[in-house]
């Protein structure tokens, strides 16, 4: 038990050295526009005083919940009816390729056009840009699953529909589940870009107002500091779901 | 999969083109039967891009953009690669190490702007630095995981022929990790792009982000969005493929038996 | 004909040899007071059961892990670390997958002069029957003829000894017969020093001057066999039976399924 509290110590001694390397370097520089560490936890707060980090980091969330939730809906079935038949795989996998490399945020415009100045742009927003890596996320899953299952489902006399509900969706589950943990990270970055669509609430409009009304760097740099943490927080969730006992089974190479 | 016949090799064309034509022919009807006048039929797009290169402006603003995705991506793999080597090498660094880059790495590029523009100022360097920065992560990241991944049989051979540590490192554990190598680099080269465009929505006048936002507010130019957006798509596809073509490299080769 | 070495002159000795192996507070004794000897020029065999510690005892006369107890000296010299005087040869997948099969033969050869190199080379893509495969990476390669390109990649850096951890175990069965007979040319030929550890017990009798035996957990030498036939052995000759069911009999095991 010690031990490993003991693994903590070096990481966290070489987080508080770069701090004090940090707050170091802010104070010896002669224009005081950039926070120290010190700065920034008072920007925090700041914050907390006004009853808006809870309200900010709420706005982000339940924006980044929608767009991915809908994309994931959306995605999923499609990309998994996609990769199991080879003609549509054919049919559709070149659109989706240059559809991907397209940021979300140069859809900004259109996303104004259809939706308006607000939180359902955002939501369209982060909705694309999980839209396409969860496409062929599924896509590649059912691709890769061994022919060998499928043959064998089909030898023991398993209908079509059979063999996608109790071949098909085990098989796809691990590699879907680690899927949507990177996308939910894509997305949590997005939601950043999301939101300088004039709305007015959330870790992302708070680095942009920050900074337009008033200069307030410890702000800025504290909104990044939440949202860093708060997505390494979602991560470690995630990753808590894919080691669970019943998804482990894929997991052989580990 | 599914238990359909094989299909043919000219289905290998066939499909998309069908596709692509349905998608054009819905997007242009779609266009009269609204009665839009705002969102461009598919015409209206060639046609407001043919006249953009006809100025030389397409092609300007499509040089900058590949200009600064090349000085961020370069300088990221310039600094990555040796930082994610050592990282990996060194495994109790990287554990000390590597907490802080996953706090930093959520962290979007566009956050980092007020403080690129606080450092840089407004100009070429902001978007080359945002770029540099959300590159780096996935170059260093693969790096780290290409060398801990080096199977040891392949190092104990090294040290059993006499290699020190530094040509260990040259002659093993570099080429054996070189697959995974290209992989991250491949990846960050497509994140490079997407923040190229973020980039350039933001700090500077030149460049094919810049046009999909500009031509929006001078003028509500919706060919040239949608025109910039498909560019956009195209170049960055077209990235990828000739990314993926280093890993018919025989020396590399190798590394991805399982790719299809 | 005395099989295997001539001369009398001692290359390895292993005195009280002990392995532990200590994990999360757990330790596993694997070697127990392991003593050997090998002659120069001799083709030892060791074999046992599976995790029996064949493969660490190996891996110590490498220098590859260092002995709870006991000592290993070559040539005199206690032995270190790992050497290029004593190359370790895996099973197939030893081969560097980024290196043509030249390429990997030379991998050794840094200290060599360029122009004695390719020389070497192709002595020994010739000898290990590579021919004409110079250019071709280990992907195109069949399990056997990655098999001959590890022998022929040790064999260039012209090693003392040979240190063999069950090569042919990925092989099927009859590219395994070949390819023992491959490697006893070859060892005429080089007259290295070979300690070849095996599960299988016909291959060790096929193959040694002398088989070690090996116990179970925590292991150490049973017994040591000489094998007094002359090669090529016949492997349906009586004293050929014998000495492999006197051997499985020392391992507990009946020969009769």
């Amino acid at each position: 038990m010690l031990s490993r509290l003991g693994g903590w110590v070096r990481p966290i001694a070489f987080v508080v050295l770069l701090l004090a390397a940090w707050q170091f370097a802010v104070s010896r520089s002669s224009t005081h526009l950039l926070p120290g560490p010190w700065e920034t936890l008072g920007g925090v707060a700041d914050l907390v005083r006004h009853g808006l980090l809870l309200k900010y980091i709420t706005a982000s969330l339940f924006r980044v919940t929608w767009g991915f939730a809908l994309a994931a809906v959306l995605a999923i079935p499609l990309g998994l009816f996609i990769g199991w038949h080879r003609r549509a795989e054919m049919a559709f996998n070149p659109l989706i390729q240059i559809f991907r490399p397209i940021s979300p945020l140069a859809w900004i415009p259109i996303a104004i056009l259809w939706f308006g100045v607000g939180d359902l742009s955002s939501i369209f927003l982060i909705f694309l840009s999980c839209l396409f890596p969860l496409l062929l996320t599924a896509i590649n899953a059912v691709q890769r699953i061994p022919s060998v299952y499928v043959n064998a489902g089909r030898n023991f006399g398993l209908s079509e529909a059979a063999v996608v509900w109790r071949v098909l969706y085990p098989a796809v589950l691990p590699q879907l589940i680690t899927g949507l943990r990177i996308t939910l990270g894509v997305a949590w970055i997005v939601v950043v870009a999301a939101e300088m669509i004039a709305v007015n609430s959330g870790l992302g409009f708070l680095i942009v107002d920050a900074r337009n009304a008033g200069n307030r760097y410890d702000l800025v740099v504290a909104g990044m500091a939440i949202i860093g943490v708060i997505g390494l927080l979602l991560d470690y969730g995630m990753r808590s779901l894919e080691q669970s006992k019943s998804l482990r089974w894929d997991y052989s190479e580990d | 999969m599914s238990a359909l016949a094989q299909p043919r090799k000219w289905e290998q064309v066939f499909w998309p083109l069908l596709a692509g034509a349905l998608l054009l022919l819905l997007w242009n009807y779609s266009v009269v039967w609204t009665k839009t006048k705002v969102f461009p039929s598919p015409l209206a797009v060639e046609r407001g891009i043919a006249e953009l290169s006809r100025k030389g402006l397409m092609w300007a603003y499509i040089g900058d953009s590949l200009r600064r995705v090349a000085l961020g991506f370069g300088a990221a793999a310039v600094v990555g690669i040796p930082l994610g080597l050592t990282l990996g090498w060194y495994p109790r660094v990287n554990q000390i190490v590597n907490p802080v880059l996953q706090i930093l790495r959520p962290i979007s590029p566009i956050a980092w702007i007020p403080v690129a523009i606080l450092l840089f100022g407004v100009g070429e360097l902001t978007p080359v630095f945002l770029i540099f920065l959300s590159a780096l992560f996935p170059i260093v990241l693969s790096c780290v995981s290409g060398v801990s991944n080096v199977p040891s049989i392949y190092r104990r051979a090294g040290r059993n022929f006499g290699l020190s540590a530094p040509g260990l490192l040259a002659r093993v554990v570099f080429p054996a990790a070189l697959p995974q190598i290209l992989v991250g680099l491949r990846i960050a080269l497509g994140i490079a792009w997407l923040v190229m465009v973020a980039a350039e929505m933001i700090a500077v006048d030149s460049g094919l982000g810049y046009l999909v936002i500009d031509a929006r507010n001078s003028g509500k130019r919706y060919d040239l969005v949608v025109g910039a957006m498909l560019t956009i798509g195209l170049i960055g596809l077209a990235l990828d493929l000739g990314f993926r073509r280093l890993r018919d490299i025989r020396s590399v080769r190798w590394g991805f038996r399982d790719e299809s | 004909m005395l099989a295997g070495a001539v001369t009398l002159e001692t290359k390895l000795s292993a005195r009280n040899v002990h392995m532990t192996f200590t994990r999360d507070g757990k330790s596993t004794p694997v070697l127990n007071d392991v003593n050997l000897d090998v002659a120069k020029g001799e083709f030892l065999c060791i074999v046992g059961p599976s995790g029996c510690g064949k493969s660490t005892l190996l891996s110590a006369v490498g220098g590859f892990l260092a002995p709870t107890g006991g000592e290993i000296r070559i040539d005199g010299e206690a032995v270190r670390g790992p050497d290029p005087r004593r190359i370790f040869v895996f099973q197939e997948r030893g081969v560097f997958p980024w290196l043509t099969v030249e390429g990997n033969i030379e991998f050794g050869l840094f200290k060599l002069p360029k122009a004695e190199r390719a020389t070497r080379i192709a002595h020994y893509i010739k000898m290990v029957g590579l021919v004409g495969f110079e250019k071709a990476y280990p992907a195109e390669l069949s399990g056997g003829m990655k098999q001959r390109l590890e022998v022929a990649r040790a064999l260039a850096v012209k090693p003392d000894m040979l240190l063999l951890d069950e090569p042919f175990g990925a092989l099927d069965s009859i590219t395994r017969l070949i390819m023992r007979g491959e490697l006893l040319r070859i060892w005429r030929e080089e007259r290295n020093t070979v300690i070849f550890v095996t599960h299988d017990i016909d291959e060790a009798v096929q193959l040694a001057d002398r088989v070690a035996v090996m116990s179970g957990r925590p292991a150490n030498i049973q017994k040591i066999v000489n094998i007094d036939i002359a090669h090529p052995r016949d492997l349906s000759s009586p004293r050929y039976l014998e000495l492999r069911n006197g051997i499985l009999e020392q391992l507990g095991l009946a020969h009769q399924i």
